[in-house]
């Protein structure tokens, strides 16, 4: 079962979760006829059981692209491909949709019941699995994202990073092999952010599913297999962390940061300090320092 | 101020009360209803009473949380009162300037006020004893046979469900709005009601506004879920009727069929 790939050398089909191929994605305006193009001509592979962040400024298309992964939007030129399925085709959207499931920024705003063990099973009860098998999965998900002990509370007495929690679970519980974050640490504070990047790191490293993170926060990146630096639409880098954060003139001309660490390392080598130019943690710099 | 609301509230509990069927409590609170309005003597009302009483000691509910579900109903059971005892025709016991108090019309003030206090009571009896959830999917149930003739039985309950799952989050809502205005020299509290309503313009507008987002959100999220309706669609507890959800349901009915016949002896 291989599809040949041309130029590369052969590729195993089986091995991509996600892929674009060059997707374009027009907004209209409703006022004037003009059109804004969030995405443009976009060609990128996620490959089954990566860890890759999108980064990028605001209006960069991110969260576009990541909408446009499991079928919520449709790529105006283009065709998106889950597991091997054309998000265009009607008939297959809601195989996509289980097998890409994504967590949003607000999890107020993704919270369907009134109990927690209800909204877990909100996307199984969807596809119509029978109640003893939601059960299974119910207890399965919420013990996964360590929620379990919090199954007949009301979600909104549970903290940001909780209710954060409680909204992965109810995804999980769909059993998805591919998790699409869309900056699900922007509305939390310091410790419900950290509860949320461990969860998601577990799911990865774990439970095997493919990860592809939406974020703004570079500490976050810094963990992921690959990096893909969206700006205007388009990839302006991609590589592994250390090699995009090599990069701080770069990628500070794109309206990022870089790591706090990486930033120190690199005033530090302005200062004519020999230093390598890719440190990512805390531990590297004093191993290199001291 | 926000968080007194007590009708509707749910007090939690593990008795037979809380554990019957749901479709079978709204069955049995419309049985309540509707013989309430067939009673035209006050001695049914002693069956009511009875009624009312022995389900409070089995589901163990709190006489005073019952009486202040009924709090906010003072000022209409008071016109009702009012009414009644001017309004209607009789012999004269004695006037009051131009309003003549009759003794027909006292004994049918206290008539209709009583039908009030018990509907009310019994309609809390419900929602005190019954989760909000279990209530929905009581509600679904029983409308779903109608879904033949086109009532959107699902849609209705999911919409409940919602609104149940977002009052806390938007009273949280309008508390933190109230606050960010007040900072900013909001008055919410004085005034006359024509300019208190007026300063309820700048938090009912970011609210509404909010409102609107969270439910386009809300939207995306539920079809990212692969929400698509109510067809084929499983629960993760299903009701089922039991024997002495059944058994209770006919002793029921039997009883406000006899409550009801009163009216015909």
């Amino acid at each position: 079962m291989f599809y040949g790939n041309k130029k590369d050398g052969v590729q195993n089909m089986d091995d991509i979760m996600i892929k674009t191929d060059k997707v374009t994605y027009e907004y209209k305006s409703n006022i004037d006829d003009s059109v804004q193009t969030a995405v443009k001509d976009l060609s990128i592979e996620v490959k089954k059981g990566e860890f890759l962040v999108i980064l990028g400024h605001n209006g960069s298309g991110k969260s576009t692209l990541a909408k446009m992964m499991n079928g919520l939007l449709l790529p105006t030129r283009g065709e998106v491909y889950v597991s091997g399925m054309n998000t265009k085709d009607e008939d297959k959207i809601w195989d996509i949709r289980s097998k890409a499931g994504m967590v949003f920024q607000n999890p107020d705003n993704q919270i369907v019941a009134t109990i927690v063990e209800e909204d877990v099973a909100f996307g199984p009860e969807n596809l119509g699995v029978p109640p003893k098998e939601i059960r299974k999965r119910v207890d399965e998900a919420l013990s996964t994202v360590e929620m379990l002990e919090y199954k007949h509370h009301a979600p909104y007495l549970l903290s940001g990073g909780q209710k954060q929690r409680v909204a992965i679970a109810g995804i999980l519980s769909m059993n998805p092999e591919c998790i699409i974050f869309d900056e699900p640490t922007a509305m939390l504070d310091p410790n419900g952010r950290k509860e949320v990047m461990g969860t998601i790191k577990k799911l990865n490293k774990d439970e095997g599913k493919t990860i592809v993170l939406i974020t703004h926060y570079m500490d976050e990146a810094v963990k992921a297999d690959r990096i893909l630096v969206m700006s205007d639409g388009e990839i302006a880098l991609e590589g592994t962390p250390k090699e995009i954060f090599r990069q701080v003139e770069k990628v500070k001309e794109l309206g990022l940061d870089v790591p706090q660490v990486t930033e120190l390392a690199y005033e530090l080598r302005k200062e004519g300090i020999d230093i390598r130019n890719d440190v990512l943690s805390i531990e590297e710099l004093v191993d290199l320092l001291c | 101020m926000l968080r007194d609301i007590t009708i509707g509230q749910y007090f939690p509990g593990d008795t037979i009360i809380h554990k019957l069927d749901p479709r079978v409590k709204i069955i049995i609170i419309g049985l309540f209803i509707a013989s309430l309005f067939f009673i035209n003597s006050f001695y049914p009302y002693i069956l009511i009473l009875l009624f009312i009483g022995i389900v409070i000691k089995i589901a163990k509910l709190p006489i005073k949380f019952i009486l202040k579900g009924l709090k906010p109903l003072y000022f209409i059971i008071l016109i009702t009162l009012f009414i009644n005892i001017f309004m209607t025709k009789g012999e004269v016991l004695f006037t009051i300037g131009p309003l003549t108090v009759t003794k027909e019309g006292i004994s049918m003030a206290v008539f209709m006020a009583l039908r009030l206090v018990f509907l009310i009571t019994g309609t809390s009896l419900l929602t005190l004893t019954t989760s909000p959830i279990a209530l929905t999917d009581g509600i679904e149930k029983l409308l779903s046979p109608f879904k033949i003739i086109g009532l959107p039985a699902h849609e209705l309950a999911m919409m409940m469900t919602i609104a149940l799952r977002f009052i806390p989050t938007l009273l949280e809502e309008t508390d933190k709005i109230m606050k960010a205005q007040m900072a900013r020299g909001a008055d919410f509290e004085s005034g006359n009601i024509l300019n208190r309503a007026k300063n309820l313009v700048p938090l009912l507008v970011p609210l509404f506004i909010n409102a609107f987002r969270r439910a386009d959100e809300l939207a995306t999220a539920m079809e990212a879920r692969c929400y698509r309706g109510g067809d084929n669609r499983t629960r993760l507890n299903e009701l089922k009727l039991k024997n002495y959800d059944i058994a209770i349901l006919l002793s029921q009915i039997a009883f406000f069929g006899f409550i009801i016949s009163t009216r015909y002896i």
